[in-house]
C-alpha cells in the first residue's frame, strides 16, 4: 500500500455502511448493518490521520488504542488489529455494534469538526467480526490459578467483562443468571437486527472456553443471598452487575390497559422469548395494521419501535416530550428508524391513556410542550402549553422512558449502602461497595446506561477486586 | 438437573410432580413459586412450590393442563427433567400466630393454598380449610389439608362430595361460629373475589395469592403487574400474595385475558 498524505486522505469521503435495505428489514429481524468488507474496511481506516495525540481514545470509556487498531487495518493487518482492540475491550464485535460513537470516540475525533468522523466503531465491528469468522485469536492465557473464588452476579455486559478480565488474572470465577440465557441486556434487549444473538452467544462461548463457569435459572438474593455465596459458598469476592431491571411506567391513568407494555416486557417477549417466530410459545399482541406509540427517545424506545415495524404495525411512532435534538438515541438508529418509516411525534407528553369497556387501549391523550430553560443535564427542559391537549388512537403504547434498581438483590443484603434512588453504592474507579468483598457496577450502580459504560465499570471492578484477593486489604 | 422424581394425577387434567430441586427446597418458604420451562422456544410458567423436602431435595408443584406448555409438562414422566426452573421467587407468605386462620382454595387454588396452611399451622395457627372443586374428583390435597388443619371442608359445586354449595358460603358458615382472625384464599379469580366480599362486612384481613400472566418473574418486565389499593404492584417482586380487600379483581381478570385471541390463532397441534 502506498501511503497517503494527510492532505490526500483528508480528500477521502466517509466510507458509509452498507445496509439492508429499509423496505426488506421492516419485514424481518435480520441484521441491519451489514458491516464492511475488507476492502470498505482499509479504504475508511486510510482516512485515519494517525494523530500525534489520539483524542478519540479520551472518548473511548475503555480507553481502547484506537489509532494503533485502524493503523493495523490500514495495513490489512487485522489480526494484529484484534490483538490491539483486545488489550481493551473483550466484546468489540458488540461494541462495534452498539455503542453511541458519536458522543464517544467519533464525536472527539479531530475529523468529526469537519462533520467527517472517521467510523470507527464500523471497523471495531469489523475487526471482531473478520477475525472470529476467519482465524479467531487465540485468548490470552489464563495467569497460574490463584486458588480465589469470584462470583459475579448478572451476566450482562459488566458481569461479562469482570469475568473475562477475572479469569485471565487466574481467578475461579462463576457468573449467576436469573434468566434461561446468559447475555443479560444484550438477548432480552437488544434486538436480533441490531445485535444478532449468535454474536452474544459466540462471546459467551469465548468466556466459557476459558475457563469461566456459567449457572443459568439462579436468582441470587432468593436461592442463595450474597452473605451465603462469601460463607458457605466459599467465595473471595463478589461483583454485582445485576442491571438496572425494575421498569418505570409513566404515572399516568391507564397504564394497567391490556396493550399498555413496559418495554422490558416488549422486548423481552420478542428478543428472549422469541415472540416473533412461528414456533415460539410466548404470545404478543397482534400489531399489523394497529398503531403503536412508543414513549421516550432513548436507544430502547428505537429498539421497540423498530420491533413494532416489524410486527407490522400501521403506524408505528415515537412520542418523546422534547425535540429529536434532545434525544438521547445514537444517531444511526434514529436514521435507520426513519428509513422504516417510524413517525416521530415530538413534543408531547403523556397524560393519558385510554381504554374501551373491556380495559383495552383504544388511544392515548397528549400534552403538547415546547422546550424553556436548560436544566441540570443541559438539555432544555420541556413544558407544557398551556390548554394544547389532544387525542390519538394507539392499540399499544410501549414504555420506555428507563429502568430502576431491581430490589431482589439488594434487599436481602441490607448491609449493602444504597443511594436515595435505590442504586447500589460503589466506588466509580474501584467498584467497591460498603461490604467486604462486594463490587458492583453497571446500571446497578450507575441507574440506566450504557453497554460501554457497564463493561467499563466491570474491568475497573476487575482490576481492584485482584487487588483486593492478592492483598486483603479493604 | 430438575428431573422428574413422581408424577401422578391428583385430578383430572391435574398432575402432582415431585421435581428434584435440592436447594430451592432448602430455601424456599411458604407462598414462593418457580417458574418453568419444559420446552425450546417455551414459555416461561409461574408454578407454586406446593410442598417440599429439604431432606429428600425435592419440590412439588400441581400442574392444570389449561394451555400449550402445561399440557406439554403435564405428559412428562418420572426420569425426565424440566427444561429450566429458577426460583424461588416471590415474597413468602405473612407466616405469624395470628389465632384462628380460614384458608380457602378452590380447584387448583388448593396446591396453592396447602403449603400456606401448613406454614401457619406449624406457627401455631388453628387453621380451618375449605377446598372446592367442581365435583369430587376436583377437590385435591385434601389428606395433606387434613395432616395440618383444625377443620377441613371439602365443597362441590354438584354436591357429589362435601358440602354441597361455594366455598364463600361455608365459609360463612364457620365465620358465623368461631373467630376467624385470618383469611387466605387461593384458586380462581371470580372466587376471591367472593371471599374478599364475603370478609370485607366482618372486617376480617384477607389475602389472595394472585395468578396475573407473567414472563421473567423476577421484576424485570412488570407484564404482571396488578393494581392493589389504586396502585400498580408487581405480583412477581411485591406478590404474589396481596390484601385481598383492596385488589382491582375486575382488572386482573381481563388482564388475563389479553392473548385469547393469539391463543385461538395459534393453537398448536397436540402431536
Amino acid at each position: 500500500m502506498t501511503e497517503l498524505t494527510k492532505r490526500e486522505r483528508m480528500k477521502l469521503p466517509p466510507t458509509e455502511m452498507p445496509e439492508r435495505d429499509p423496505e426488506i428489514r421492516r419485514t424481518g429481524f435480520m441484521e441491519v448493518n451489514f458491516g464492511y468488507d475488507p476492502d470498505l474496511a482499509v479504504i475508511e481506516a486510510q482516512r485515519c490521520l494517525l494523530c500525534a495525540r489520539p483524542i478519540c481514545i479520551d472518548g473511548c470509556p475503555v480507553g481502547i488504542r484506537i489509532s494503533d487498531f485502524i493503523h493495523h487495518v490500514a495495513l490489512e493487518e487485522f489480526t494484529e488489529a484484534a490483538e490491539v482492540i483486545g488489550i481493551d475491550n473483550s466484546l468489540p464485535a458488540i461494541c462495534g455494534r452498539v455503542c453511541a460513537q458519536e458522543v464517544q470516540c467519533e464525536g472527539a475525533c479531530v475529523l468529526d469538526k469537519k462533520g467527517k468522523p472517521i467510523h470507527i466503531g464500523h471497523l471495531e465491528r469489523f475487526v471482531a467480526d473478520f477475525v472470529r469468522e476467519n482465524s479467531p485469536l487465540e485468548p490470552p492465557p489464563n495467569a497460574p490459578p490463584t486458588g480465589k473464588r469470584v462470583a459475579v452476579v448478572g451476566s450482562g455486559p459488566a458481569g461479562l467483562a469482570c469475568a473475562s478480565d477475572l479469569i485471565t488474572m487466574g481467578h475461579e470465577v462463576t457468573v449467576f443468571e436469573a434468566l434461561h440465557e446468559l447475555g443479560g441486556v444484550l438477548v432480552y434487549g437488544i434486538p436480533e437486527f441490531r445485535l444478532p444473538k449468535d454474536i452474544v452467544r459466540s462471546e459467551i462461548d469465548g468466556l466459557a472456553d476459558r475457563g469461566v463457569e456459567f449457572r443459568t435459572n439462579t436468582v441470587i438474593g432468593s436461592l442463595d443471598t450474597l452473605d451465603d455465596l462469601l460463607t458457605e459458598e466459599g467465595y473471595d469476592a463478589v461483583f454485582i452487575g445485576v442491571g438496572a431491571g425494575l421498569p418505570k411506567f409513566l404515572g399516568v391513568p391507564g397504564e394497567n390497559l391490556i396493550g399498555v407494555y413496559s418495554a422490558n416486557e416488549f422486548l423481552t417477549r420478542i428478543n428472549l422469548m422469541k415472540a416473533y417466530s412461528a414456533k415460539a410459545q410466548t404470545p404478543i399482541l397482534d400489531m399489523r395494521g394497529k398503531n403503536v406509540v412508543v414513549f421516550g427517545g432513548g436507544n430502547t424506545a428505537m429498539d421497540a419501535v423498530r420491533t413494532a415495524v416489524r410486527l407490522g404495525a400501521g403506524r408505528a411512532s415515537i412520542a418523546y416530550r422534547r425535540t429529536m435534538d434532545e434525544m438521547p438515541a445514537r444517531v444511526e438508529e434514529v436514521h435507520h428508524a426513519q428509513a422504516e418509516g417510524v413517525v416521530f411525534d415530538m413534543l408531547v407528553s403523556p397524560l393519558e391513556l385510554l381504554g374501551n369497556d373491556d380495559s383495552r387501549l383504544v388511544g392515548v391523550r397528549l400534552q403538547r410542550m415546547e422546550l424553556g430553560e436548560p436544566d441540570d443535564d443541559g438539555r432544555r427542559r420541556p413544558k407544557p402549553i398551556e390548554g394544547d391537549i389532544f387525542e390519538q388512537p394507539a392499540d399499544v403504547v410501549v414504555i420506555a422512558i428507563g429502568n430502576v434498581p431491581n430490589p431482589l438483590l439488594l434487599r436481602t443484603t441490607p448491609d449493602l449502602d444504597r443511594t436515595k434512588w435505590g442504586t447500589l453504592v460503589a466506588d466509580t474507579d474501584t467498584g467497591r461497595t460498603s461490604k467486604k468483598g462486594v463490587f458492583g457496577g453497571g446500571d446497578i450502580v450507575t441507574g440506566g446506561a450504557t453497554v460501554i459504560l457497564a463493561m467499563g465499570a466491570g474491568r475497573r471492578a476487575a482490576a481492584s477486586i485482584g487487588e483486593y484477593l492478592a492483598t486483603g486489604e479493604w | 438437573m430438575n428431573t422428574i422424581l413422581e408424577v401422578r394425577a391428583l385430578a383430572p387434567d391435574v398432575a402432582y410432580f415431585r421435581v428434584e430441586a435440592p436447594k430451592i427446597a432448602k430455601r424456599r418458604r411458604a407462598g414462593q413459586f418457580v417458574i418453568v420451562r419444559v420446552e425450546a422456544e417455551g414459555e416461561r410458567i409461574p408454578l407454586t412450590i406446593a410442598d417440599s423436602d429439604p431432606d429428600g431435595g425435592w419440590i412439588a408443584l400441581a400442574v392444570q393442563a389449561v394451555g400449550h406448555t402445561t399440557t406439554v409438562m403435564n405428559r412428562l414422566r418420572e426420569g425426565d427433567d424440566l427444561l429450566d426452573m429458577v426460583g424461588p421467587l416471590g415474597q413468602p407468605s405473612e407466616i405469624e400466630l395470628f389465632g384462628t386462620v380460614a384458608v380457602v382454595g378452590g380447584g387448583l387454588g388448593t396446591a396453592i393454598a396447602y403449603p400456606v396452611a401448613k406454614a401457619l399451622a406449624g406457627a401455631g395457627n388453628d387453621v380451618v380449610s375449605i377446598i372446592g372443586g367442581r365435583s369430587r374428583p376436583y377437590v385435591i390435597f385434601e389428606a395433606d389439608m387434613r395432616a395440618c388443619c383444625d377443620e377441613v371442608h371439602p365443597c362441590t359445586d354438584d354436591g357429589s362430595y362435601g358440602f354441597h354449595g361455594l366455598v364463600t358460603t361455608k365459609l360463612e358458615e364457620v365465620m358465623a361460629r368461631r373467630t376467624v382472625d385470618r383469611v387466605i384464599c387461593a384458586g380462581p379469580i371470580p372466587m376471591m373475589r367472593a371471599v374478599a366480599e364475603t370478609t370485607r362486612p366482618r372486617g376480617v384481613p384477607t389475602i389472595a395469592s394472585l395468578n396475573p400472566i407473567m414472563v421473567d418473574g423476577t421484576g424485570m418486565c412488570g407484564g404482571c403487574r396488578v393494581s392493589v389499593g389504586g396502585e400498580s404492584r408487581f405480583a412477581c417482586v411485591d406478590g404474589p400474595e396481596f390484601d385481598a380487600h383492596q385488589v382491582d379483581f375486575e382488572l386482573l381478570s381481563r388482564r388475563n385475558k389479553a392473548y385469547l385471541d393469539w391463543e385461538a390463532e395459534h393453537k398448536q397441534v397436540q402431536p
